[in-house]
């Protein structure tokens, strides 16, 4: 399949910072490679320079999911290109870098350097962050989406994923600005904004006091959006959020989504892509997954 | 990718979850010792690595609607099934939904498993005496290291009443006990006898595995002392093959992910045990 001019083996991926490929190799060897369970491999968020990450605690378990606050470790764009994408280049297929820029200038940076490298399929732009600025959270605002989108696209040839943020009030707004502005696609939805409290102090669990929820407990709010987003955009999206199943998979794709996008299920299991794309293409060979123009 | 050399304290897991199958749990004072065959998994894990673990059936809807996500358990003890693959022991305590639920697995019921994870205990350095220092649940990983070592270390565990110190009977007769309670051995906490036994000899080398408090006591004691320590720390993590950055601990290089950088850590490694 074609992914934003991409080919694809299948139409499953990582959802970004929910698998790291080098760490997975260290734990599993060389079967990691030879049983690879995306069909492409998205990166960690790159921002330009390099991250510590929130304090401790950084996780919780919620119903049927759990709320993480990360805040995007990396080793930086110098770190990235000299130590991970050497590593990265040997996985067995098409490699998306995630980036993160704090500003536009920074964000182009990024996707300048990243963009360089051939062993580069695609960009994800992941506009999850708030403008420095106006203190606006670029992706949940189409025109700051669309500025973001229009400070970097003629930085790179290559395709560009636009990562949108469920934030929004209006998510096919931000999509069609993305659109607009050049984006190749859109993937969707990021964690949604979500924080637990010590059960004997009430504070915060968390070390940065809150964080993003995910898994089956955020798939019917990513469902809706996906569809919605698919209303309005003719770029592909990427669906993701909750997906645990080929039959999960099957409704994204039935609401719009072109490929999706495995995040907390790999948590539980490492082969959980694998595991989906196998049930997905025995629905679809069964007849019984839709095409994605079939409902709407 | 390039091929990275061989790590003697980590054995290489199978990159998927797999079905093992429950062969007993015994009631063992406060703790349930859970036996499962793995049938795929390699015979040989590492003293100090862990195993990522779920019920197969009700994995979900306990105790506000988790557990949700597996739960990390160093196996006690390893031993390679005539018939392939590898019976695995795991010390479980009813603390929350997760372990409740492992707990209440019956024989021949299924229990999802991936491993072995994270990077073991290194083998002590030649010449030198291994002193394995346990602390409640944490005795788990120091009793495949004690049968490891055929009995030429010498082991210390602390508990926190007699129900729980039946644990100490995994380890045999030689292995002292000390209690908060005093109703069995000695009363008092694992690091009164340390500090005494790390005097008398400095040749020693500590394995240490327990909750923080008593890790970051064994750290400063062995730290005064300029003796090797080694301490497997305990996180709570969403997947444990590095995957979430969730587990990580604060050490001289900045945050490390407990679940492949550690869980053991050279002592020297963290200005404090958090």
């Amino acid at each position: 399949m074609d992914l934003c001019g991409v080919e694809l083996e299948g139409p499953v991926l990582n959802a970004s910072g929910t698998f790291d490929a080098i760490a997975a190799r260290r734990a599993f060897g060389d079967a990691l490679l030879e049983r690879f369970p995306f069909h492409a491999f998205v990166s960690k968020t790159v921002t330009l320079a390099a991250r510590e990450g929130n304090p401790p605690p950084r996780l919780w378990e919620a119903p049927a999911g759990m709320i993480n606050s990360i805040g995007l470790p990396n080793k930086g764009l110098a770190g990235f290109l000299s130590n991970d994408l050497p590593e990265l280049a040997g996985l067995p297929v098409p490699l998306i870098v995630s980036v993160m820029g704090f500003d536009h200038s920074e964000l182009a940076a990024l996707v300048e350097g990243v963009g360089a490298r051939e062993e580069v399929a695609m960009l994800e732009l992941n506009v999850s962050c708030p403008n420095v600025e106006t203190g606006v959270l670029v992706g949940a605002d189409p025109l700051e989406t669309s500025a973001a989108v229009a400070a970097v696209r003629d930085r790179t040839s290559k395709p560009l994923l636009v990562k949108l943020s469920p934030s929004s009030v209006d998510p096919g707004a931000v999509a069609l600005a993305a659109q607009e502005a050049g984006a190749d696609g859109v993937s969707l939805i990021n964690t949604l904004k979500g924080t637990a409290l010590h059960p004997q102090t009430r504070r915060p669990w968390l070390g940065a006091g809150s964080g993003g929820l995910s898994g089956p407990a955020v798939r019917a709010v990513a469902l809706e959006q996906v569809r919605s987003v698919a209303d309005r955009v003719a770029v592909p999206i990427v669906g993701m959020g909750g997906i645990a199943s080929g039959q999960d998979a099957a409704d994204f794709m039935a609401a719009g989504a072109h490929a999706v996008a495995v995040g907390t299920e790999s948590f539980r299991d490492p082969a959980a892509g694998a595991r989906i794309a196998a049930e997905l293409a025995a629905l679809e060979g069964a007849g019984r997954a839709h095409p994605p123009q079939a409902v709407r | 990718m390039t091929a990275s050399a061989a790590e003697p304290q980590r054995t290489l897991a199978p990159p998927e979850r797999r079905v093992a199958e429950v062969r007993g749990v015994r009631r063992l004072g406060a703790y349930d010792l859970l036996t499962a065959r793995d049938p795929v998994g390699p015979p040989g894990p590492r003293p100090g690595q862990f195993y990522m673990l779920a019920a197969g059936d009700r994995w979900g809807g306990g105790a506000g609607e988790r557990p949700f996500l597996p739960r990390a358990f160093s196996h006690a003890s390893a031993r390679p099934h005539p018939g392939g693959g590898v019976e695995l022991d795991f010390l479980l305590e009813d603390v929350g939904p997760g372990t409740h639920r492992l707990g209440e697995l019956q024989p021949g019921e299924a229990l999802m498993l991936l491993g072995p994870l994270g990077a073991g205990f290194r083998s002590p350095a030649p010449g030198t005496r291994p002193l394995l220092v346990g602390g409640g649940i944490g005795v788990a990983p120091l009793l495949c290291l004690h049968q490891e070592r055929r009995g030429d270390a010498q082991v210390l565990v602390g508990f926190r009443s007699h129900g729980h110190a039946a644990a100490a009977e995994l380890f045999g007769p030689g292995a002292r006990v000390v209690t908060e309670d005093g109703s069995v051995g000695t009363l008092g906490l694992v690091t009164e006898p340390l500090g005494a036994e790390l005097d008398a000899d400095p040749a020693a080398t500590v394995f240490a595995c327990g909750p923080p408090a008593m890790l970051e006591a064994v750290r400063f004691m062995c730290a005064q002392r300029g003796i090797e320590c080694q301490l497997a720390l305990e996180s709570g993590m969403a997947c444990g093959f590095g995957a979430c950055f969730g587990c990580v601990v604060e050490t001289v290089d900045g945050y490390r992910r407990v679940c492949v950088d550690g869980p053991v850590f050279a002592a020297n490694q963290l200005e404090r045990v958090p």
